[in-house]
Protein backbone atom coordinates (compact mmCIF):
# COMPACT_ATOMS: atom_id res chain seq x y z
CA UNK A 1 0.00 0.00 0.00
CA UNK A 2 3.29 2.56 0.82
CA UNK A 3 5.17 3.32 -2.08
CA UNK A 4 8.57 1.53 -2.62
CA UNK A 5 10.89 2.68 -0.32
CA UNK A 6 13.31 4.01 -3.17
CA UNK A 7 15.83 6.41 -2.38
CA UNK A 8 14.28 9.07 -5.06
CA UNK A 9 11.30 8.60 -3.09
CA UNK A 10 12.08 8.85 0.29
CA UNK A 11 14.43 12.43 -0.35
CA UNK A 12 11.16 13.92 -2.19
CA UNK A 13 9.05 12.34 0.57
CA UNK A 14 11.43 14.15 3.27
CA UNK A 15 11.42 17.22 1.70
CA UNK A 16 7.55 17.70 0.94
CA UNK A 17 7.16 17.17 4.27
CA UNK A 18 9.74 19.46 5.82
CA UNK A 19 8.69 21.66 3.44
CA UNK A 20 4.54 21.69 4.30
CA UNK A 21 5.22 21.81 7.97
CA UNK A 22 7.75 24.91 7.81
CA UNK A 23 5.13 26.57 6.03
CA UNK A 24 2.60 24.93 8.47
CA UNK A 25 4.79 26.30 11.92
CA UNK A 26 5.43 29.53 9.99
CA UNK A 27 2.25 30.53 9.41
CA UNK A 28 0.98 29.32 12.79
CA UNK A 29 3.92 31.89 14.53
CA UNK A 30 3.60 34.75 11.85
CA UNK A 31 -0.66 34.54 13.37
CA UNK A 32 -0.05 34.04 17.18
CA UNK A 33 3.14 36.43 17.03
CA UNK A 34 0.59 39.72 18.26
CA UNK A 35 -1.40 37.75 20.34
CA UNK A 36 1.59 36.10 22.26
CA UNK A 37 3.26 39.33 22.68
CA UNK A 38 0.08 41.19 23.54
CA UNK A 39 -1.03 38.44 26.34
CA UNK A 40 3.15 38.51 27.82
CA UNK A 41 2.41 42.56 27.61
CA UNK A 42 -1.20 42.38 29.90
CA UNK A 43 0.63 39.57 32.65
CA UNK A 44 3.10 42.30 33.24
CA UNK A 45 1.13 45.28 32.96
CA UNK A 46 -1.32 43.65 35.56
CA UNK A 47 1.22 42.60 38.02
CA UNK A 48 2.48 45.86 38.08
CA UNK A 49 -0.88 47.38 38.24
CA UNK A 50 -1.25 44.64 41.43
CA UNK A 51 2.35 46.53 43.09
CA UNK A 52 1.84 50.10 42.91
CA UNK A 53 -0.86 52.81 43.35
CA UNK A 54 -3.13 53.84 40.15
CA UNK A 55 -1.37 55.30 37.34
CA UNK A 56 -2.23 56.40 34.13
CA UNK A 57 -0.56 55.76 30.90
CA UNK A 58 2.43 52.86 30.05
CA UNK A 59 4.92 52.20 32.52
CA UNK A 60 8.43 52.58 31.03
CA UNK A 61 10.55 49.78 30.46
CA UNK A 62 14.46 49.96 31.45
CA UNK A 63 17.18 48.04 32.69
CA UNK A 64 19.80 48.56 35.38
CA UNK A 65 22.72 46.92 36.76
CA UNK A 66 22.42 47.28 40.71
CA UNK A 67 25.97 45.16 42.00
CA UNK A 68 26.60 43.15 39.26
CA UNK A 69 22.77 41.95 38.19
CA UNK A 70 20.87 43.22 36.10
CA UNK A 71 17.25 44.03 36.89
CA UNK A 72 14.35 44.93 34.94
CA UNK A 73 12.24 47.68 36.44
CA UNK A 74 8.93 49.79 35.14
CA UNK A 75 9.06 53.34 36.27
CA UNK A 76 4.66 54.63 36.27
CA UNK A 77 4.70 58.00 36.40
CA UNK A 78 3.84 60.10 39.64
CA UNK A 79 3.36 55.93 41.12
CA UNK A 80 6.67 55.05 41.24
CA UNK A 81 8.99 52.07 40.38
CA UNK A 82 7.87 48.33 40.09
CA UNK A 83 11.09 46.21 40.05
CA UNK A 84 11.23 42.44 39.02
CA UNK A 85 13.77 41.11 41.59
CA UNK A 86 14.77 37.55 41.54
CA UNK A 87 16.39 35.34 44.44
CA UNK A 88 17.44 31.12 44.98
CA UNK A 89 14.04 30.05 47.46
CA UNK A 90 14.05 26.78 48.94
CA UNK A 91 13.27 24.88 45.72
CA UNK A 92 14.44 27.36 42.90
CA UNK A 93 14.17 30.60 41.43
CA UNK A 94 11.50 32.86 43.53
CA UNK A 95 10.86 36.15 40.74
CA UNK A 96 8.94 38.72 42.54
CA UNK A 97 7.06 42.18 41.21
CA UNK A 98 7.85 44.67 44.01
CA UNK A 99 6.14 48.07 43.74
CA UNK A 100 7.88 51.24 45.41
CA UNK A 101 6.50 54.22 45.52
CA UNK A 102 7.52 57.89 45.15
CA UNK A 103 8.43 58.38 48.40
CA UNK A 104 10.80 54.77 49.01
CA UNK A 105 7.95 52.66 50.76
CA UNK A 106 7.09 49.69 49.39
CA UNK A 107 3.33 49.70 48.04
CA UNK A 108 2.92 45.97 47.29
CA UNK A 109 4.87 42.55 45.92
CA UNK A 110 3.21 39.78 44.03
CA UNK A 111 4.91 36.48 42.86
CA UNK A 112 5.33 35.86 39.43
CA UNK A 113 6.95 32.41 39.74
CA UNK A 114 8.45 30.32 42.32
CA UNK A 115 9.18 26.48 42.70
CA UNK A 116 8.84 26.31 46.64
CA UNK A 117 7.44 23.16 48.54
CA UNK A 118 3.23 23.04 48.50
CA UNK A 119 1.96 23.87 51.82
CA UNK A 120 5.46 25.18 52.97
CA UNK A 121 7.15 27.70 51.12
CA UNK A 122 4.48 27.74 48.88
CA UNK A 123 2.16 29.73 50.93
CA UNK A 124 4.10 33.11 50.11
CA UNK A 125 1.42 32.74 47.87
CA UNK A 126 -1.81 32.25 49.89
CA UNK A 127 -0.67 33.16 53.44
CA UNK A 128 -2.48 36.82 53.71
CA UNK A 129 -0.49 37.60 57.15
CA UNK A 130 2.58 36.85 55.19
CA UNK A 131 2.16 39.55 52.21
CA UNK A 132 0.41 41.74 53.90
CA UNK A 133 3.35 42.84 56.07
CA UNK A 134 5.03 43.92 52.82
CA UNK A 135 2.13 46.08 51.93
CA UNK A 136 3.12 50.11 52.65
CA UNK A 137 6.76 48.73 54.28
CA UNK A 138 8.78 51.59 55.01
CA UNK A 139 12.14 49.97 54.25
CA UNK A 140 14.03 53.41 56.23
CA UNK A 141 11.89 52.89 59.44
CA UNK A 142 11.75 49.10 59.29
CA UNK A 143 14.84 46.25 58.11
CA UNK A 144 14.03 44.30 55.58
CA UNK A 145 15.37 40.33 57.14
CA UNK A 146 12.89 37.84 59.13
CA UNK A 147 12.82 38.15 62.93
CA UNK A 148 15.27 35.32 63.14
CA UNK A 149 18.33 37.43 61.58
CA UNK A 150 17.21 40.54 63.41
CA UNK A 151 15.05 41.98 61.05
CA UNK A 152 11.03 43.19 60.74
CA UNK A 153 9.79 40.17 58.80
CA UNK A 154 7.68 37.87 60.32
CA UNK A 155 8.54 34.32 58.15
CA UNK A 156 6.41 31.56 57.11
CA UNK A 157 6.04 29.14 59.72
CA UNK A 158 8.47 25.85 58.79
CA UNK A 159 9.46 28.15 55.77
CA UNK A 160 12.52 30.75 57.00
CA UNK A 161 14.86 29.61 53.74
CA UNK A 162 11.41 30.92 51.46
CA UNK A 163 10.88 33.95 53.61
CA UNK A 164 14.68 34.95 53.80
CA UNK A 165 14.69 34.79 49.74
CA UNK A 166 11.58 36.62 49.55
CA UNK A 167 12.52 39.34 52.26
CA UNK A 168 15.90 39.50 50.34
CA UNK A 169 14.26 39.73 46.79
CA UNK A 170 12.30 42.74 48.24
CA UNK A 171 15.66 44.49 49.76
CA UNK A 172 17.43 43.75 46.42
CA UNK A 173 14.29 45.90 44.78
CA UNK A 174 14.57 48.90 47.12
CA UNK A 175 18.33 48.86 46.83
CA UNK A 176 17.46 49.01 42.65
CA UNK A 177 15.25 51.87 43.40
CA UNK A 178 17.44 53.90 45.61
CA UNK A 179 20.28 54.06 42.44
CA UNK A 180 17.59 54.81 39.85
CA UNK A 181 15.80 57.46 42.27
CA UNK A 182 19.14 58.77 42.85
CA UNK A 183 19.69 58.01 46.34
CA UNK A 184 21.88 55.92 48.76
CA UNK A 185 21.64 52.30 48.98
CA UNK A 186 20.25 50.38 51.98
CA UNK A 187 22.64 48.79 53.99
CA UNK B 1 -23.35 2.56 13.73
CA UNK B 2 -20.81 0.03 13.91
CA UNK B 3 -17.97 2.54 13.58
CA UNK B 4 -18.93 4.54 16.94
CA UNK B 5 -17.54 1.92 18.55
CA UNK B 6 -14.13 3.50 17.91
CA UNK B 7 -14.78 6.09 20.52
CA UNK B 8 -15.83 4.28 23.15
CA UNK B 9 -13.10 1.42 22.67
CA UNK B 10 -10.72 4.23 23.94
CA UNK B 11 -12.70 4.50 27.35
CA UNK B 12 -12.21 1.16 28.45
CA UNK B 13 -11.08 -1.84 26.10
CA UNK B 14 -8.06 0.55 24.92
CA UNK B 15 -7.99 3.26 27.86
CA UNK B 16 -4.43 4.22 26.99
CA UNK B 17 -3.47 5.01 31.36
CA UNK B 18 -5.20 1.67 32.74
CA UNK B 19 -4.80 -0.58 30.27
CA UNK B 20 -2.64 0.33 27.56
CA UNK B 21 -0.33 1.87 30.27
CA UNK B 22 1.10 4.93 27.54
CA UNK B 23 1.41 8.37 28.40
CA UNK B 24 2.76 8.14 31.70
CA UNK B 25 5.16 11.18 32.11
CA UNK B 26 2.07 13.72 32.06
CA UNK B 27 -0.06 11.63 33.67
CA UNK B 28 1.89 11.53 36.58
CA UNK B 29 3.13 15.58 36.47
CA UNK B 30 0.00 17.16 35.60
CA UNK B 31 -2.87 15.20 37.42
CA UNK B 32 -1.92 17.54 40.80
CA UNK B 33 -5.76 19.01 39.79
CA UNK B 34 -8.56 18.16 38.17
CA UNK B 35 -8.33 21.17 36.22
CA UNK B 36 -4.85 20.77 35.21
CA UNK B 37 -4.88 17.07 34.51
CA UNK B 38 -9.08 17.84 32.01
CA UNK B 39 -6.35 20.81 30.28
CA UNK B 40 -3.22 18.22 29.82
CA UNK B 41 -5.75 15.08 28.43
CA UNK B 42 -7.88 18.43 25.98
CA UNK B 43 -4.50 19.59 24.63
CA UNK B 44 -3.26 15.90 23.94
CA UNK B 45 -6.67 15.10 22.26
CA UNK B 46 -5.68 18.04 19.86
CA UNK B 47 -2.64 16.83 18.79
CA UNK B 48 -3.84 12.93 18.87
CA UNK B 49 -6.91 14.21 16.23
CA UNK B 50 -4.77 16.60 13.93
CA UNK B 51 -2.13 13.67 13.88
CA UNK B 52 -4.88 10.71 13.26
CA UNK B 53 -6.43 12.34 10.60
CA UNK B 54 -3.28 13.46 8.38
CA UNK B 55 -1.16 10.13 9.11
CA UNK B 56 -3.88 8.32 7.72
CA UNK B 57 -3.84 10.71 4.96
CA UNK B 58 -0.31 10.56 3.97
CA UNK B 59 0.54 7.07 4.98
CA UNK B 60 0.12 5.53 1.22
CA UNK B 61 2.75 8.19 0.05
CA UNK B 62 5.23 7.71 2.43
CA UNK B 63 7.73 5.25 1.95
CA UNK B 64 8.06 2.60 4.90
CA UNK B 65 12.14 3.42 5.70
CA UNK B 66 11.23 6.82 6.35
CA UNK B 67 7.80 6.97 8.14
CA UNK B 68 8.59 7.01 11.67
CA UNK B 69 10.95 10.53 10.94
CA UNK B 70 7.36 11.43 8.81
CA UNK B 71 5.15 11.03 11.84
CA UNK B 72 7.45 12.55 14.09
CA UNK B 73 7.59 15.47 12.49
CA UNK B 74 4.21 15.47 11.18
CA UNK B 75 3.16 15.21 15.40
CA UNK B 76 5.77 17.99 16.10
CA UNK B 77 4.52 20.40 13.65
CA UNK B 78 1.11 19.99 15.66
CA UNK B 79 2.74 20.32 18.87
CA UNK B 80 4.03 23.81 17.89
CA UNK B 81 1.01 25.20 16.25
CA UNK B 82 -1.19 24.31 19.74
CA UNK B 83 2.20 25.79 21.48
CA UNK B 84 1.65 28.80 19.63
CA UNK B 85 -2.02 28.84 20.06
CA UNK B 86 -1.60 28.46 23.72
CA UNK B 87 0.72 30.95 24.34
CA UNK B 88 -1.21 33.43 22.43
CA UNK B 89 -5.00 32.58 24.01
CA UNK B 90 -4.37 30.54 27.12
CA UNK B 91 -1.08 31.88 28.57
CA UNK B 92 -2.34 30.75 32.01
CA UNK B 93 -2.67 27.41 31.14
CA UNK B 94 0.63 27.10 29.09
CA UNK B 95 2.54 27.98 32.25
CA UNK B 96 1.01 25.73 34.20
CA UNK B 97 1.64 22.92 32.08
CA UNK B 98 4.80 24.26 31.22
CA UNK B 99 7.65 21.51 29.75
CA UNK B 100 4.62 18.85 29.26
CA UNK B 101 3.16 20.89 26.56
CA UNK B 102 6.39 20.26 24.22
CA UNK B 103 6.63 16.71 25.60
CA UNK B 104 3.57 15.98 23.54
CA UNK B 105 5.34 15.27 20.97
CA UNK B 106 7.01 12.29 22.94
CA UNK B 107 3.77 11.13 24.31
CA UNK B 108 3.84 7.30 23.69
CA UNK B 109 0.29 7.59 22.52
CA UNK B 110 0.24 9.74 19.59
CA UNK B 111 2.83 8.44 18.12
CA UNK B 112 1.71 4.76 19.03
CA UNK B 113 -2.04 5.84 17.88
CA UNK B 114 -0.27 6.63 14.42
CA UNK B 115 1.80 4.06 13.91
CA UNK B 116 -0.18 1.10 15.28
CA UNK B 117 -3.58 2.66 13.72
CA UNK B 118 -3.51 5.62 11.86
CA UNK B 119 -1.37 4.51 9.15
CA UNK B 120 -3.99 1.28 8.17
CA UNK B 121 -7.03 2.77 8.88
CA UNK B 122 -9.24 5.51 6.45
CA UNK B 123 -9.36 9.16 7.80
CA UNK B 124 -12.99 8.96 8.94
CA UNK B 125 -11.86 5.84 11.41
CA UNK B 126 -8.82 6.98 12.41
CA UNK B 127 -10.30 10.52 13.46
CA UNK B 128 -12.72 8.45 15.68
CA UNK B 129 -9.97 6.72 16.70
CA UNK B 130 -8.40 9.62 17.73
CA UNK B 131 -11.40 11.25 19.40
CA UNK B 132 -11.72 7.95 21.33
CA UNK B 133 -8.15 7.79 23.36
CA UNK B 134 -7.92 11.22 23.68
CA UNK B 135 -11.01 11.65 25.56
CA UNK B 136 -10.36 8.10 27.52
CA UNK B 137 -6.62 9.92 28.27
CA UNK B 138 -8.61 13.12 29.14
CA UNK B 139 -11.41 10.98 31.42
CA UNK B 140 -8.48 8.76 33.24
CA UNK B 141 -6.61 12.39 34.08
CA UNK B 142 -9.44 14.22 35.58
CA UNK B 143 -10.41 11.15 37.28
CA UNK B 144 -6.77 10.85 38.30
CA UNK B 145 -6.66 14.80 38.84
CA UNK B 146 -10.25 14.91 41.26
CA UNK B 147 -8.70 12.06 43.63
CA UNK B 148 -5.76 14.07 43.90
CA UNK B 149 -7.13 17.17 44.63
CA UNK B 150 -9.94 16.00 47.44
CA UNK B 151 -7.29 14.21 49.16
CA UNK B 152 -4.00 16.67 48.48
CA UNK B 153 -6.09 20.14 48.74
CA UNK B 154 -9.25 19.58 50.02
CA UNK B 155 -10.98 21.10 46.84
CA UNK B 156 -12.53 20.02 43.23
CA UNK B 157 -11.84 21.95 40.37
CA UNK B 158 -10.71 24.93 42.43
CA UNK B 159 -13.49 24.63 45.13
CA UNK B 160 -12.54 24.23 48.45
CA UNK B 161 -14.44 22.13 50.80
CA UNK B 162 -11.84 22.14 53.56
CA UNK B 163 -10.01 24.82 55.55
CA UNK B 164 -6.01 24.84 54.58
CA UNK B 165 -4.06 22.13 53.12
CA UNK B 166 -5.34 18.53 52.59
CA UNK B 167 -2.91 15.37 52.86
CA UNK B 168 -0.11 17.06 50.91
CA UNK B 169 1.68 14.16 49.97
CA UNK B 170 -0.82 13.66 47.00
CA UNK B 171 -0.31 16.94 45.06
CA UNK B 172 3.31 15.91 45.45
CA UNK B 173 5.36 13.41 43.46
CA UNK B 174 4.74 10.32 45.72
CA UNK B 175 1.24 10.62 45.68
CA UNK B 176 0.96 10.49 41.67
CA UNK B 177 2.21 6.84 41.99
CA UNK B 178 0.51 6.26 45.07
CA UNK B 179 -3.17 7.30 43.15
CA UNK B 180 -1.83 5.71 40.01
CA UNK B 181 -1.31 2.23 41.54
CA UNK B 182 -4.79 1.91 43.37
CA UNK B 183 -7.22 3.50 41.08
CA UNK B 184 -5.17 0.84 38.51
CA UNK B 185 -5.99 -1.57 40.93
CA UNK B 186 -9.72 -0.65 40.85
CA UNK B 187 -10.18 -0.67 37.26
CA UNK B 188 -8.25 -3.83 36.78
CA UNK B 189 -11.02 -5.29 39.32
CA UNK B 190 -13.81 -3.76 37.42
CA UNK B 191 -12.93 -5.43 34.17
CA UNK B 192 -12.40 -8.69 35.79
CA UNK B 193 -15.89 -8.61 37.08
CA UNK B 194 -17.25 -7.56 33.57
CA UNK C 1 31.76 24.29 43.56
CA UNK C 2 28.58 24.72 41.79
CA UNK C 3 29.40 21.59 39.80
CA UNK C 4 29.13 19.57 42.22
CA UNK C 5 25.92 21.20 43.52
CA UNK C 6 24.49 20.65 40.04
CA UNK C 7 25.41 17.14 40.60
CA UNK C 8 23.54 16.15 43.57
CA UNK C 9 20.69 18.93 43.10
CA UNK C 10 20.10 16.58 39.45
CA UNK C 11 20.62 13.10 40.95
CA UNK C 12 18.76 13.46 44.40
CA UNK C 13 17.10 16.26 44.66
CA UNK C 14 14.85 16.55 41.76
CA UNK C 15 15.71 13.02 40.27
CA UNK C 16 14.73 12.73 36.74
CA UNK C 17 12.11 10.15 37.83
CA UNK C 18 10.98 10.42 41.10
CA UNK C 19 10.54 14.20 41.18
CA UNK C 20 10.26 15.22 37.64
CA UNK C 21 8.17 12.48 36.27
CA UNK C 22 10.45 12.20 32.92
CA UNK C 23 11.14 8.54 31.41
CA UNK C 24 8.71 6.76 33.53
CA UNK C 25 7.04 4.42 29.92
CA UNK C 26 10.76 2.79 30.23
CA UNK C 27 10.83 3.19 33.74
CA UNK C 28 8.17 0.59 34.33
CA UNK C 29 8.71 -1.49 31.20
CA UNK C 30 12.39 -2.27 31.60
CA UNK C 31 12.60 -2.49 34.88
CA UNK C 32 11.81 -6.03 35.76
CA UNK C 33 15.30 -7.37 35.64
CA UNK C 34 18.41 -5.64 37.32
CA UNK C 35 20.41 -6.73 34.44
CA UNK C 36 18.00 -4.80 31.41
CA UNK C 37 17.67 -1.93 33.65
CA UNK C 38 21.99 -1.00 33.71
CA UNK C 39 22.06 -1.66 30.41
CA UNK C 40 18.88 1.03 29.63
CA UNK C 41 20.56 3.29 31.59
CA UNK C 42 23.95 3.29 30.01
CA UNK C 43 22.08 3.99 27.12
CA UNK C 44 19.59 6.47 28.16
CA UNK C 45 22.75 8.41 29.75
CA UNK C 46 25.07 8.27 26.61
CA UNK C 47 21.90 9.33 24.45
CA UNK C 48 21.16 12.33 27.15
CA UNK C 49 24.38 13.80 27.40
CA UNK C 50 25.60 13.83 23.84
CA UNK C 51 21.17 15.42 23.06
CA UNK C 52 21.87 17.92 25.33
CA UNK C 53 25.23 19.03 23.94
CA UNK C 54 23.93 18.86 20.41
CA UNK C 55 20.67 21.09 21.10
CA UNK C 56 22.28 23.57 23.60
CA UNK C 57 24.88 24.37 20.49
CA UNK C 58 21.84 24.27 18.05
CA UNK C 59 19.45 26.42 20.20
CA UNK C 60 22.67 29.07 21.34
CA UNK C 61 24.50 29.08 17.66
CA UNK C 62 21.17 29.28 15.15
CA UNK C 63 18.03 29.30 17.09
CA UNK C 64 18.30 32.06 19.37
CA UNK C 65 20.68 34.64 17.66
CA UNK C 66 17.29 34.56 14.66
CA UNK C 67 14.88 34.59 16.93
CA UNK C 68 13.54 30.99 15.94
CA UNK C 69 12.82 29.67 19.61
CA UNK C 70 9.64 28.24 18.50
CA UNK C 71 11.54 25.93 16.72
CA UNK C 72 12.41 24.32 19.30
CA UNK C 73 10.33 21.36 19.70
CA UNK C 74 10.31 20.16 16.27
CA UNK C 75 14.52 20.97 15.90
CA UNK C 76 15.42 18.88 19.12
CA UNK C 77 13.18 16.03 18.58
CA UNK C 78 14.32 15.16 14.91
CA UNK C 79 17.97 15.76 16.42
CA UNK C 80 17.16 13.20 18.71
CA UNK C 81 15.96 11.36 16.87
CA UNK C 82 18.89 11.49 14.07
CA UNK C 83 21.21 10.72 17.31
CA UNK C 84 19.40 7.89 18.19
CA UNK C 85 19.71 5.97 14.90
CA UNK C 86 23.32 7.13 14.31
CA UNK C 87 24.16 5.66 17.90
CA UNK C 88 22.27 2.14 16.47
CA UNK C 89 24.59 2.09 13.45
CA UNK C 90 27.75 2.81 15.54
CA UNK C 91 26.76 0.51 17.94
CA UNK C 92 25.72 -2.38 15.70
CA UNK C 93 29.63 -1.72 14.30
CA UNK C 94 31.44 -1.76 17.09
CA UNK C 95 29.24 -3.53 19.53
CA UNK C 96 27.02 -6.37 18.13
CA UNK C 97 26.64 -8.06 21.51
CA UNK C 98 25.89 -4.59 23.15
CA UNK C 99 23.08 -3.91 20.60
CA UNK C 100 21.95 -7.30 20.81
CA UNK C 101 21.05 -7.12 24.46
CA UNK C 102 19.49 -3.60 24.21
CA UNK C 103 17.38 -4.89 21.07
CA UNK C 104 14.09 -2.34 20.67
CA UNK C 105 15.38 -0.09 23.96
CA UNK C 106 17.25 1.58 21.56
CA UNK C 107 15.19 3.07 19.14
CA UNK C 108 12.60 3.49 22.13
CA UNK C 109 14.81 5.74 23.58
CA UNK C 110 13.93 8.49 20.97
CA UNK C 111 10.27 8.80 22.21
CA UNK C 112 11.82 8.77 25.91
CA UNK C 113 10.36 12.00 27.26
CA UNK C 114 13.73 12.52 29.69
CA UNK C 115 16.06 13.07 26.58
CA UNK C 116 13.77 15.86 24.97
CA UNK C 117 12.77 16.60 28.61
CA UNK C 118 16.41 17.53 29.51
CA UNK C 119 16.89 19.28 26.03
CA UNK C 120 14.22 21.90 26.45
CA UNK C 121 15.13 22.33 30.37
CA UNK C 122 18.54 23.11 30.19
CA UNK C 123 18.15 26.14 27.40
CA UNK C 124 14.38 26.96 29.01
CA UNK C 125 15.62 27.13 32.71
CA UNK C 126 16.56 29.39 35.03
CA UNK C 127 19.14 27.68 37.64
CA UNK C 128 19.74 28.54 40.75
CA UNK C 129 22.33 26.20 43.22
CA UNK C 130 22.99 26.89 46.60
CA UNK C 131 22.05 30.43 46.86
CA UNK C 132 23.77 31.64 44.05
CA UNK C 133 21.36 34.11 41.85
CA UNK C 134 19.29 31.90 39.48
CA UNK C 135 20.77 32.02 36.04
CA UNK C 136 20.68 30.14 32.52
CA UNK C 137 23.16 27.01 32.72
CA UNK C 138 26.33 27.52 30.48
CA UNK C 139 27.29 24.46 27.78
CA UNK C 140 29.90 22.63 30.81
CA UNK C 141 27.59 23.31 33.73
CA UNK C 142 25.06 22.05 30.84
CA UNK C 143 26.88 18.60 30.10
CA UNK C 144 27.30 18.01 34.05
CA UNK C 145 23.68 18.67 34.73
CA UNK C 146 22.74 16.10 31.63
CA UNK C 147 25.55 13.35 32.81
CA UNK C 148 24.07 13.76 36.37
CA UNK C 149 20.46 13.84 35.55
CA UNK C 150 21.11 10.36 33.56
CA UNK C 151 22.75 8.96 36.97
CA UNK C 152 19.95 9.98 38.67
CA UNK C 153 18.09 7.72 36.29
CA UNK C 154 20.01 4.88 36.60
CA UNK C 155 20.34 5.15 39.76
CA UNK C 156 16.19 4.97 40.33
CA UNK C 157 15.60 2.09 37.96
CA UNK C 158 18.66 -0.07 39.66
CA UNK C 159 17.28 0.65 42.70
CA UNK C 160 13.72 0.31 41.57
CA UNK C 161 15.06 -3.09 39.39
CA UNK C 162 16.17 -4.53 42.88
CA UNK C 163 12.47 -4.19 44.52
CA UNK C 164 11.16 -5.26 41.67
CA UNK C 165 13.15 -8.73 41.57
CA UNK C 166 12.17 -9.29 45.70
CA UNK C 167 8.41 -8.49 44.55
CA UNK C 168 8.45 -10.80 42.07
CA UNK C 169 9.06 -13.82 44.54
CA UNK C 170 6.27 -12.29 46.90
CA UNK C 171 2.53 -13.19 47.40
CA UNK C 172 1.14 -10.14 46.34
CA UNK C 173 -2.75 -10.17 46.27
CA UNK C 174 -4.80 -10.93 42.55
CA UNK C 175 -5.38 -6.93 42.13
CA UNK C 176 -1.96 -5.48 42.67
CA UNK C 177 0.19 -8.09 40.34
CA UNK C 178 2.20 -6.56 37.87
CA UNK C 179 2.02 -3.12 37.80
CA UNK C 180 -0.43 -1.60 40.46
CA UNK C 181 2.16 -2.85 43.68
CA UNK C 182 5.18 -1.47 41.30
CA UNK C 183 3.59 2.09 41.44
CA UNK C 184 3.14 1.94 44.87
CA UNK C 185 6.26 1.17 45.38
CA UNK C 186 8.04 3.83 43.41
CA UNK C 187 5.43 6.32 45.24
CA UNK C 188 6.97 5.44 48.85
CA UNK C 189 10.42 5.44 46.71
CA UNK C 190 9.40 9.26 45.57
CA UNK C 191 8.38 9.56 49.39
CA UNK C 192 11.68 9.13 50.29
CA UNK C 193 13.47 10.69 47.59
CA UNK C 194 11.45 13.76 48.65
CA UNK C 195 13.54 14.29 52.15
CA UNK C 196 16.37 15.26 49.68
CA UNK C 197 14.81 18.57 49.20
CA UNK C 198 16.53 21.51 50.26
CA UNK C 199 20.07 20.11 50.42
CA UNK C 200 21.16 22.16 47.56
Amino acid sequence: MATASTLKNMALCLTAVCLICSAVVGGAYALTKDPIDAAAQAKTTASIAAVLPAFEGVPEQGTVDVNGTEYTYYKAEGAGYAVISTTSGFGGALTLMVGIDTAGVVHNTTVLSHSETPGLGAKCTTDTHFMEQFQGFDPAAKSLAVKKDGGDVDAITASTITSRAYALAVSNAVNVYHQLAGGQSNE
Amino acid sequence: MSKLHFITDGFVKNNPTFVLVLGMCPTLATTTSAMNGLEMGLATMFVLILSNIVISLVAPMVPDKVRIPVYITVIATFVTVLQLLMQAFTPAVYETLGLFIPLIVVNCIVLGRAEGFANKHSVGESALDGIGVGLGFTLSLTVIGIVREILGSGAVFGWKFIQGDGILAFVMAPGAFLVLGYLMVLFNKYLAKK
Amino acid sequence: MEYFLIFVSAIFVNNILLAQFLGICPFLGVSNKLSTATGMSGAVCFVITLATVVTYLLNHYLLVPFGLEFLQTISFILVIAALVQMVEIVLKKISPSLYQALGIFLPLITTNCAVLGVAITVVTKEFAFGGAAPHMLNLGQAVVYAIATSLGYGLAMCLFAGLREHLAGNDVPKAFKGLPIALITVGIMAMAFLGFSGIV
